[in-house]
């Protein structure tokens, strides 16, 4: 009896297992297939939605909210000009300019795992990097050559805004900003030439600091410099490189301005650059003719600096 | 030697020169791309100006407009695509350039072991150019200053209200001319000389001319109060006993001033007229305040002076015009 009961038992259980797993195997199947079929339609799903909030399709809505809200995108209004997003009026080189940099901070992250700033290695770290570190030479060869692109995208920019006159009320200041990230920009592009510490970088620089002795009363070439007690060991040059040759101070003076002070200075200039391109009103064109005969006359004399209340 | 056209390609081929190679055809192309543009402007303004009737209708830009067309467009994905082919352009151009050309890495830095020429990179080498003009405090510190200072105060002095956001010509001559003078001339070209033509020693090598490491240039260079013939002989009468062995200098300096006085005098001038030109640029001039009138002359006099000394090193072989025993100019 307690056999066959036990044996009825077991054969009960087990069709009771092989009943459930039938039903799951239905339900997983059924929901599988489902799900699948939803996977075709990804922006639908909660791991999309999450990120990115706004459906991918046509609707002018949507297009305005993919770019609104999304922090990388936001910088941009919704909508432009129909005629600024012509490449024959912008060149396109302020963007490139803000690229090459990221190009710049990413390979020069890389390069900082391999470099060390001293006299003993650097040089070493070089060559290490151009031969043993896997693509290393690449990574070197692009920090450079986008180093030397970015200068030209500068200039090209500066060119463009220029001949638009896009530094005319309301963007003067912006421009000025402008002046003063392309200042950035060299000093970024100079100080990065001596790490290598190679006779290219070494002669670059001590020609280029050479000049700092000379600055009028602070370098002791200068002139008025000797007459103020200037000297080789405390003028204006002794600050930049630390000592009164390209040394090894002078070279972790580059290191440190190079990969940690300019670039946070000039991202703070760049954010100021760029916020200050959406409230000036955008981009400045192509905008409509203005004719001569439109000029308005000016009341008095038009105050630049002073601009007393009550005046416009 | 000349002919040496294996002399030009090792310049040209230096790695670090590849960009101004770059950018001696990015220059004058980005040069014409504007002025085809400008000159399309210009028509369109003339066209404009002359029947007052079609400006008040015409949409008053020179890219094609059809009424029912939308003013604006969203930037997801119009301008957004551009921005992400613009990038995937740069980054094949960068991988190319990358895979092709070594950046240069030359022997160990020796302070011991001068290069010539030892150049400074590429960007500066407009003001290492300029050494050669100029005295290093105002070649390497005080025209940099001037440069930048002078660029920020673009728009403050700027008293020209049309040209605001489309390329044109007609309406902004003095300004343009200024700063394709100033960008083209006084940079770019500044910067193709120190690249291409100086050689060891900062000696001017003509392309195709072999760098002789060995030649000598002989200091044929005067200051202009010896062509004058200054040498102090009537001043000393007139100093008392104790100064009279430095009578020289101090006539030197003295005698130096008036030809400077009479640089800033003609320059500014010269600048005045050109500001007067047209009646269009008399009419800008009246607009421009006393401050903004002085600004523009004390930038502009100080800017003409590179090519002034520039013309007097090559023409006449003078070195300084102005020698006190401080400084020089």
């Amino acid at each position: 009896m307690p056999k066959e009961n036990g044996g009825n038992k077991r054969t009960g259980l087990l069709e009771k297992v092989q009943e459930d797993a039938k039903a799951l195997k239905e339900f997983f199947r059924e929901k599988g297939k489902e799900e699948l079929e939803g996977l075709k339609e990804p922006e639908k799903t909660q791991l999309f939605r999450s990120i990115f909030r706004v459906k991918h399709d046509e609707t002018p809505r949507n297009r305005a909210l993919s770019v609104l809200t999304n922090l990388f995108f936001h910088l941009h209004p919704a909508k432009i000009n129909r005629d600024a997003v012509r490449y024959s009026y912008t060149w396109g080189m302020g963007g490139i300019t803000f690229y090459l940099f990221v190009v710049l901070t990413f390979t020069g992250v890389l390069l900082m795992f391999y470099y060390h700033p001293t006299k003993i290695q650097a040089f070493r770290d070089i060559l290490y990097l151009e031969n043993d570190v896997p693509f290393g030479k690449l990574l070197r060869n692009m920090h450079r050559w986008a180093a030397h692109l970015m200068i030209i995208a500068v200039w090209l920019h500066m060119f463009r805004v220029f001949l638009t006159g896009s530094y005319k009320r309301p963007r003067e200041f912006n421009w000025c900003v402008g002046v003063i990230l392309m200042v950035l920009t060299l000093l970024l592009s100079f100080t990065g030439y001596l790490l290598p510490d190679d006779q290219l970088g070494f002669w670059a620089v001590t020609v280029g600091t050479n000049m700092a002795r000379a600055t009028p009363l602070l370098g002791h070439e200068g002139p008025f410099g000797a007459q103020l007690g200037m000297t080789p060991y405390n003028d204006v040059r002794f600050a930049l490189l630390g000592g009164s040759i390209v040394d090894a101070n002078a070279l972790l003076r580059a290191y440190i301005w190079h990969c940690i002070a300019i670039p946070l200075i000039a991202a703070i200039f760049m954010g100021v650059h760029f916020w200050r391109v959406r409230k000036d009103g955008g981009i400045s064109g192509p905008s409509p003719v203005m004719l001569e005969s439109e000029i308005k006359e000016e009341k008095g004399p038009r105050p630049v600096i002073l601009r007393p209340s009550g005046m416009r | 030697m000349w002919g040496d056209w294996h002399q030009v390609w090792e310049i040209v081929s230096q790695p670090d020169n590849v960009p101004i190679v770059a950018l001696l055809f990015l220059v004058p192309f980005y040069v014409w791309y504007a002025c085809r543009q400008a000159f399309a402007t210009d028509r369109l303004i003339a066209q404009l100006e002359t029947d007052p009737q079609l400006a008040k209708t015409h949409h008053r830009k020179v890219f094609p407009w059809k009424a029912g067309w939308d003013r604006e467009v969203h930037v997801w994905p119009y301008l957004m695509r551009i921005e992400f082919l613009a990038a995937i352009i740069v980054t094949i151009i960068l991988m190319v350039w990358s895979i092709t050309l070594n950046a240069p890495l030359e022997e160990p830095a020796n302070p011991n072991l001068t290069m010539n020429p030892a150049k400074a990179p590429w960007y500066f080498l407009g003001l290492q150019e300029m050494l050669v003009y100029f005295d290093p405090w105002i070649a390497g510190v005080v025209m940099p200053t001037l440069i930048i200072i002078g660029l920020m105060v673009i728009p403050y002095v700027d008293a020209n209200p049309l040209g605001n956001g489309y390329y044109t010509y007609r309406q902004r001559r003095f300004a343009i001319w200024t700063f394709l003078f100033g960008f083209l001339f006084l940079w770019v070209i500044m910067i193709v000389i120190g690249t291409f033509i100086r050689g060891p020693g900062w000696m001017w090598f003509w392309p195709t001319q072999t760098w002789d490491h060995n030649r000598l240039e002989f200091a044929v260079n005067r200051n202009l109060d010896q062509i004058v013939g200054i040498d102090g002989s009537w001043l000393a009468h007139l100093l008392p006993q104790t100064l009279k062995a430095s009578s020289p200098i101090i006539a030197r300096a003295i005698f130096g001033i008036f030809p400077l006085v009479l640089y800033v005098i003609l320059a500014a001038y010269l600048i005045h007229l050109i500001c007067n030109l047209t009646a269009f640029s008399r009419k800008i001039y009246k607009r421009m305040t006393l401050l903004q009138i002085v600004t523009v002359q004390v930038l502009l006099v100080l800017m003409l002076s590179l090519p002034v000394k520039i013309l007097l090193r090559l023409l006449f072989r003078i070195k300084y015009i102005w020698v006190t025993p401080w400084f020089s100019i």
